[in-house]
């Protein structure tokens, strides 16, 4: 089968509306993994023994467990139990969620990669706790993690697609019932292809910038390369 | 009692795939880490970029939409992928992918003494690889393919949706068919979060075993 | 006359813009003890580094015995070819590092018996019976299967020089070999050197600050600074009767700071 530029342009409108809802979600479910995934890290640091444990299996549970089974969970399971939700909302809240056990221990562990010496210079300096967080903490923890935070967000938008499977029309979806109206896989599932690289790979090297102006540049020696 | 819970014998035997899948797509996706890992460490420009380009694009495009192209546009181009050659595949490349980081970031991380000990020692660069760096990397590596391997066994799931009956395509089967959704999801959670767990305890033990000991070779 | 066992011939390095050694030249005869001195940062790693060919070099051309090691033309070759010319290059010299640099993975006689079986063909067998003889002369036969990370640091160094001498070097380059120790753990790596100083007429470059020793130990001393020699001659007459007043000043401060000369 041949590449066919007048199908192509003609789907670029649906495939379009399905970039929204693409967007529109992996915008909600990062905001709902940045901050769910913080009050995970809050609730491990402060939490006693026993609430810590149940904590811990529970992120490892999450994380041990494919989004997609976990997707056909909030969708067909829930409303079992009086949970009903829009195909969208159980698409966001799942993804979100997943992720938010990610996003826990990058905040964990720029947290703990803080100066001990900090804290103790903070209470020398007669600092509040809030003080402490605002003023000293969170300005050296934030921007080491901002690479690794933007790397889950990037791939949150790649793991939209799967969203498709509990009916959320979004790019995939469009794609996917585009190709069964018309019999075409070629153009449509290229271009969703496309579009994801069209965002991630400028993001990736965003990125990577924005590591190597936080982190250590490798140096390479000319008679040290491997091969 | 659900009607569903007379096929949980069926939706367990699905797991068989499941760790097929891993199996075979963590076998390629190795191969694959370090040919392009090492590829990228490389002086020639003609071997960096192409393993660059790789990497990016099977990072970058979303892994259900690589499969779908493998699935349904290859045969197009007379690449005939049966389901389980394409799942295999595609999971192989993606996990690849991502693993091809953690060897060329495992190389970069060793001391930059120990690659200067071995040329005063006037190691060759295959034995400097072979009994020096390899052996110290693979320490490092060992960790963050663990997750890895998790993440595969994860996306392993996804090739329910080209048809490969593995053990999320018989949940989703059952559901059909009995309309009860709780029983078999609830028992896949499960499965996983099991399988996830003895994978990561096994290659944690490779890890121990990795660690010098005085009884190894002298 | 014999071609010198080093020369150096007007030679140039930069890091970036800034010149490290700037056209230094001298020679080191077979069998000769030489030792360099100055302050930190005044280019003596360098000199062992480009010797090691750890560094390349920008300008001018340093020869062993003789034959090119380094000079500008080289940059023009593949790694391939220059990895080939540089192995051969590479058997005339042996380098003892300021961090041991052992590998940790390998137990202490693997760490010895490994390059001798690679790079010169020895047998599994002979390699263990040289390692054996070379640990016991650094006084560390009985630890011939710890690990590194078992070691205190005079111990790793002297094993470090075991493994450095098990490949017969012609040249040996010894970089502050003791500035990592304890000041207890000092005087049993420079004994062992004491010994090999008597025991074979290898050809000997050694950065120290340890002077007593550099006084007893070497042939002949070159003290820099900036990356060019000052003055250098015997250590009797550098140590005892200095003539340039950079000299002097360092070996003042030498003195001030408490250290032993
Ligand atoms: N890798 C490097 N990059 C940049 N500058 C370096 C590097 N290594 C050494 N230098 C500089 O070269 C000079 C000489 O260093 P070195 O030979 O290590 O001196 P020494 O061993 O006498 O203390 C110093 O000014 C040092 O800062
Ligand atoms: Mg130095």
């Amino acid at each position: 089968m041949e590449w066919d530029w007048s199908f192509a342009l003609e789907i670029i409108p649906l495939l379009a509306q399905g970039v929204k809802i693409t967007v529109y979600a992996g915008l909600l479910a990062s905001a709902l993994a940045m901050l769910t995934g913080l009050g995970i890290a809050i609730l491990r640091r402060s939490a006693g023994p026993v609430m810590g444990s149940v904590v811990r299996f529970g992120v490892g549970f999450v994380r041990g467990t494919p989004l997609l089974v976990q997707l056909y969970f909030t969708f067909y399971v829930l409303p079992d139990v009086g949970i009903y939700l829009s195909p969208l909302a159980a698409g966001v809240i799942t993804l979100g969620i997943h992720y938010s056990t990610y996003t826990s221990e990058v905040y964990r562990a720029g947290i703990d990669n803080v100066d001990r010496g900090l804290w103790e210079a903070a209470k020398a300096l007669n600092l509040t706790r809030p003080q402490t967080w605002w003023y000293v903490i969170l300005p050296q923890a934030v921007p080491p993690m901002l690479p690794a935070l933007g790397n889950y967000i990037v791939a949150m938008f790649k793991e939209t697609p799967l969203l498709s499977v509990i009916t959320v029309i979004e790019l995939m979806g469009e794609a996917r019932i585009i190709a069964n109206i018309h019999y075409r896989y070629l153009e449509p599932m290229t271009m969703v292809g496309l579009f994801f690289l069209a965002v991630s790979v400028p993001s990736v090297i965003a990125l990577q910038y924005l590591e190597k102006r936080y982190g250590v540049a490798q140096k390479r020696h000319r008679t040290m390369a491997i091969f | 009692m659900p009607p569903s819970i007379e096929f949980l014998p069926i939706i367990l035997a699905g797991a068989i795939l499941t760790i097929e899948l891993t199996l075979m797509g963590g076998i390629l996706a190795l191969v694959v880490a370090f040919v392009v890992g090492f590829a990228r460490l490389a002086n020639s420009a003609w071997l960096r970029s192409p393993a660059r380009i790789f990497m990016e694009f099977f990072r970058g495009s979303s892994m259900l939409v690589q499969l779908f192209w493998a699935y349904f546009v290859l045969p197009l181009a007379g690449v005939s992928l049966t389901p389980l050659q394409a799942g295999v595949l595609i999971l192989g490349l993606n996990s690849g992918a991502y693993m091809s980081e953690i060897v060329r970031g495992a190389m970069l991380a060793l001391p930059r003494e120990q690659f200067e000990a071995c040329i005063a020692l006037n190691l060759g660069r295959w034995e400097r690889l072979r009994y020096v760096l390899l052996p110290q990397a693979l320490r490092l590596m060992i960790p963050p393919f663990s997750n890895s391997a998790v993440e595969l066994l994860k996306s392993t799931s996804v090739v329910s949706l080209i048809s490969l009956s593995d053990m999320t395509f018989r949940a989703q089967t059952v559901r059909a068919q009995t309309g009860d959704a709780s029983v078999p999801f609830t028992t896949i959670l499960v499965v996983y979060f099991v399988l996830a767990t003895i994978l990561s305890s096994l290659l944690n033990s490779v890890e121990r075993r990795l660690r010098p000991t005085k009884g190894g070779r002298t | 006359m014999t071609a010198p066992m080093v020369h150096f011939a007007d030679v140039r390095k930069l890091y970036g813009a800034h010149p490290v050694l700037d056209g230094l030249s001298f020679s080191v005869s077979p069998g000769e003890k030489l030792a360099l001195i100055g302050a930190s940062g005044s280019g003596k790693t360098t000199i062992l580094r480009i010797l090691m060919t750890l560094e390349e070099i920008e300008g001018g051309s340093v020869a062993i015995q003789g034959s090119p090691l380094w000079n500008p033309g080289m940059a023009k070759l593949s790694t391939r070819q220059r990895e080939t010319q540089l192995h051969e290059m590479r058997r005339n010299i042996g380098m003892v590092f300021q961090q041991f640099n052992l590998f940790p993975h390998m137990t202490v006689l693997r760490n010895v018996t490994l390059a001798p079986m690679l790079t010169q063909g020895l047998s599994q067998a002979a390699a263990k019976v040289l390692a054996m003889e070379l640990l016991d002369m650094v006084g560390m036969a009985h630890k011939a299967h710890a690990l590194p990370a078992e070691l205190s640091g005079g111990q790793k160094q002297r094993v470090a020089i075991a493994r450095a001498l098990a490949l017969k070097p012609k040249v040996m380059l010894f970089d502050e070999v003791t500035s990592a120790l304890d000041p207890e753990l000092v005087e049993e790596v420079l004994n062992v050197m004491r010994k090999l100083a008597v025991e074979t007429d290898m050809t000997m470059l050694l950065v120290t600050h340890e002077m007593s020793f550099a006084r007893d130990f070497a042939d002949r001393v070159l003290f820099l600074d900036g990356g060019r020699i000052v003055e250098e001659g015997p250590p009797k007459d550098i140590f005892s009767n200095p003539q340039q007043e950079r000299t002097k000043q360092f070996l003042h401060k030498i003195v001030a700071a408490g250290l032993s000369l």
